[in-house]
């Protein structure tokens, strides 16, 4: 009876409350938001939306009161953006767009500004304004980000760019004309002697042409090692050169390092050399690079290949020099082991006695001991692929396989001893203990927790996560997809950039913050401690030419403006200063080639302008102290409004001139 | 009985030595005074006599700039000239460079203070009646420093360009030479900085030395 009575009771309180919050959702849908601007206290506040005690720790990690700065610096990727974004943890605030492989109006890059830059990334006179930008390295000094540069990849078309972080702005864009994609690259050398850029779908050598039915014996991999000369700032092409290796897929590498250095790591996912063909009958790509049981670690001996390089080993491919793979084999200069099928990453310890690969299509994380490797090497290996590549026997080399979900990828360190494996499947992160001495010898090898990640994880990113000492505290997980995670903005969706606690041991890892990216897909990022970074507030001097880091011969001097003529060449000499443009009046007739210098005289911090003509394509961004010179052809005649396109002042609007182009 | 000064007689140094404490410090302790007023005043052409801070939300921190003797600086920021800075904000009411202001007097500022120092040299060591007049411009230099301030930020407040930018909105004004005032956004904060008060602390010196000098010439009037 009692519990009879009891039960109804319950029901009718549920019944109650079903009302109730039928109510409250349809009478005031924004019933979170109406706290907002209350004059309720904080505990207040968290309650009428909700919050709970996890979510208020992560406000309080995360939250970062206006003027004060955060404490780690994040470069992502941008993906076919062709950017990279500088992101502040743990506010996860974007703090910057560096334009690299694409035109971006904002900075002026390839509408005046950095012209240059891009055109050195053009291929056969092909102009190419994009790229895949895929995996950013910081350069490091004895294994430690140092703060000075970054690099990035571009997957699409095999390049690399240099960029300089004391302005923040690209460099340099080089491209290795063997080869046209990447996908293992950057990665640097503990001392950033060398830019490791890895290739990933077999080509024909050189962008030649070679039927697919002959891909096995005229299609080849790629990797590239990009000398970096620091004093200049730039990759010295000639001191730099690739290897040729077998058509497997190179996919993801990592350079060596302590006990490894001098030695550099890739997976690879298609040693079956499956060439597709679906509309044929012939197994589709995802089917055909799959059928094996087993593909290829690539263990690559740097050293050896830098000596072979300089004994003159390499050969000429159009103007860059390949070590052919009959050279790479006769020195010894790759060894192969067989890895489960079809894996991502090769991610070498923070101490570099282990490399880390992940299953994806196979639950385990494999991991390899670099001791086990060199005694593998040393004994001799017996057997061979089929291009005559010594293959290493897997048990001779491996030292643990954790089993850890399902499609795990990509593999990160903290200063615990834990390592971090996405798992892409499983849409979560797996933390897991490296059993051996120096990281976590109590626990063993074994996955200790995991943690949901909203949705499909990637890479991961971990607070000086490649260095030799990681900071641990922070990860980041690049979740492909995003789905119910923020307002629906259409069809197209943002990536979902996911910030996770690390700090506390074993089963506790916490989401602190989603922080939805558009524009791109950020495929991977390094994460530096911010006081690393010493970036200049303005250009150093008036004058600055931020392409060669000097003051410019033809920096324009206050007092000394104006515009010259010499036949149909007209020389434009400006200055930039709130809230004028010195001269005013341009002058000039249709069919002029016009060489134009503005100097920004501004040494104020942010003062910086813009300048915009219209029509003729021109759109500079003008930092303080920077001098920028472009050309063009007056073609056409008219009266052209030239203004500042940065509100720098009170009286920017003010901040124009006039552009006459007098017909013929 | 006459004293020979220059001729130290033995019957000088039984005098002299018959003479109380005091009256042996009040004829050591004038020189001591002018000479380092001397030494003060030298000093002061490595610090700014005169500051202002210009603070406006745009500039956190302020803009400060430093008026020495001969010279105008910014902080000790080397990253942003602030002194140009203020220029470039000024040129919007209309006032005229910074960099031209004072320029005659800032040409004889370091000339006129050797001289200053040399003539305080005279005063400590070569007795007359009438030496004691080489000390007063010592003691006015603080003053005149001021003075001629006040002149030229007058000057420039009372003389802005009248196709300025923003002269419509601003009318002439006269910065204040001491605490605060505001122009426009920015309020400005004007004080007098370490190389004034160390002229003043050698004017006070020398005003200090005269009169104890003048207290002995007195006493030993007094007990002839």
């Amino acid at each position: 009876m009692i519990s009879q009575r009891l039960s109804s009771r319950l029901l009718l309180i549920g019944a109650v409350l079903v009302i109730a919050g039928v109510l409250a959702v349809t009478v005031s849908p924004k019933a979170i938001t109406s706290a907002q601007g209350s004059d309720a206290d904080w505990q207040t506040i968290a309650e009428q939306r909700g919050l709970t005690e996890a979510d208020l720790r992560a406000a309080v990690m995360t939250y970062t009161p206006s003027g004060v700065m955060d404490e780690y610096v994040m470069f992502a990727s941008a993906g076919q953006g062709g950017q990279v974004l500088a992101i502040g943890l743990p506010s996860m605030r974007l703090l910057r767009l560096i334009a690299v492989f694409a035109p971006e109006p904002w900075q002026g890059y390839g509408y005046g500004t950095g012209n240059e830059v891009l055109e050195q990334g053009f291929i056969d006179g092909q102009e190419i304004l994009w790229g895949d930008t895929h995996h950013p390295a910081l350069s490091e000094t004895n294994g430690e980000y140092d703060g000075q540069w970054l690099f990035i990849g571009d997957k699409a078309n095999g390049r690399v760019a240099v960029i300089d972080l004391r302005d923040f702005e690209t460099k340099q864009i080089v491209h290795n004309p063997a080869f046209l994609n990447d996908h293992g690259g950057t990665f640097v050398t503990p001392n950033t002697e060398y830019i490791v850029e890895g290739g990933q779908y077999g080509l024909p050598l050189g962008g030649d042409y070679a039927p697919i039915e002959e891909y096995q014996n005229a299609y080849s991999g790629m990797i590239t090692f990009w000398k970096f000369d620091r004093e200049a700032g730039r990759i010295d092409y000639s001191q730099s050169f690739a290897m040729e290796l077998p058509p497997y897929w190179q996919d993801l590498c990592d350079a060596g390092k302590g006990v490894s250095e001098g030695w550099v790591f890739c997976n690879s996912f298609n040693a079956e050399m499956a060439t597709g063909g679906i509309e044929k009958g012939n197994p589709p790509f995802e089917a055909g690079v799959s059928r094996g049981a087993v593909d290829y670690l690539h263990i690559i001996n740097l050293k050896a290949a830098e000596a072979v390089f300089q004994a003159g080993g390499a050969v000429d491919v159009r103007g860059f020099s390949v070590i052919p793979l009959e050279t790479v084999i006769e020195n010894n200069l790759l060894y192969l082991a067989p890895e489960p099928r079809s894996p991502h990453g090769a991610d070498v310890t923070p101490r570099g006695d282990f490399i880390s690969v992940g299953g994806k299509l196979d639950p385990h994380v494999s991991v390899y001991s670099f001791h086990k490797i060199q005694d593998a090497v040393a004994a001799g290996p017996t057997e061979k692929d089929v291009f005559g590549v010594p293959v290493l026997a897997l048990e001779s080399v491996l030292e643990a396989q954790v089993e850890l979900g399902l499609g795990p990828l990509h593999t990160v360190y903290d200063d615990q001893g834990y390592a971090y494996t996405s798992l892409f499947l499983d849409s979560a992160v797996a933390r897991w203990s490296i059993g051996a001495e120096g990281y976590r010898p109590q626990d063993g090898w074994q996955l200790i927790s995991k943690i949901p990640v909203q949705y499909n994880v990637g890479h991961l990113a971990a607070a000086e996560g490649d260095t030799m000492s990681p900071d641990g505290r922070f990860l980041v997980a690049l979740n492909k997809w995003s789905v119910d995670r923020f307002l629906s903005t259409g069809p197209l969706l943002p990536q979902n950039l996911q910030l996770i606690d690390v700090t506390r041991p074993g089963d506790q890892m916490q989401i602190l913050y989603d922080m939805p990216i558009t524009g791109a897909e950020p495929h991977y990022a390094q994460i530096i401690k911010a006081d690393k970074l010493k970036a200049w507030e303005v250009y150093p001097e008036v004058g600055w030419n931020p392409i060669t880091q000097s003051v410019d011969p033809n920096a324009v001097i206050q007092g000394t403006e104006g515009v010259t003529r010499d036949g149909k060449n007209v020389t434009v000499r400006m200055t930039a200063v709130r809230s004028h443009m010195t001269p005013e009046h341009i002058e000039i007739e249709e069919g002029d080639h016009v060489t134009w210098t503005i100097t920004n005289v501004e040494r104020a911090r942010d003062a910086t302008h813009g300048f915009a003509i219209p029509f003729y394509n021109i759109n500079l961004s003008i930092e303080p102290g920077e001098t920028i010179t472009f050309e063009f052809e007056a073609k056409r005649p008219g009266v052209f409004s030239f203004y500042c396109t940065e509100f720098c002042s009170a009286l920017h609007l003010e901040m124009m001139g006039y552009m006459m182009v007098q017909p013929k | 009985m006459t004293i020979n000064a220059l001729t130290p007689t033995d019957a000088d140094m039984v005098q002299r030595a018959a003479q109380p404490v005091s009256r042996r410090w009040i004829k050591r302790l004038p020189p001591v005074f002018f000479l380092a007023a001397a030494v003060l005043l030298v000093v002061s052409i490595a610090f700014p006599y005169w500051g202002m801070v210009l603070e406006a939300p745009q500039y956190p921190g302020g803009l400060q700039m430093r008026v020495f003797v001969n010279d105008m600086t910014g902080d000790d920021d080397p990253r942003l000239d602030e002194v140009r800075e203020i220029d470039g904000l000024n040129h919007y009411i209309g006032m005229k460079s910074l960099y031209d202001a004072a320029a005659f007097e800032r040409s004889i500022a370091i000339p006129g203070l050797i001289i200053m120092v040399a003539a305080l040299g005279v005063v400590a060591f070569w007795r007359r009646r009438w030496t004691w007049l080489l000390a007063l411009p010592a003691v006015g230099f603080p003053f005149i420093f001021l003075g001629d301030l006040a002149y030229w930020l007058n000057h420039y407040g009372q003389n802005l360009d009248p196709y300025a930018p923003l002269s419509s909105a601003i009318q002439p004004f006269t910065p204040p030479i001491l605490g605060e005032g505001v122009i426009g956004q920015f309020k400005t904060v004007a004080y007098v900085d370490t190389g004034w008060y160390l002229a003043l602390a050698a004017g006070v010196l020398v005003v200090a030395g005269l009169l104890v000098r003048l207290a002995g010439t007195v006493s030993a009037a007094r007990e002839q």
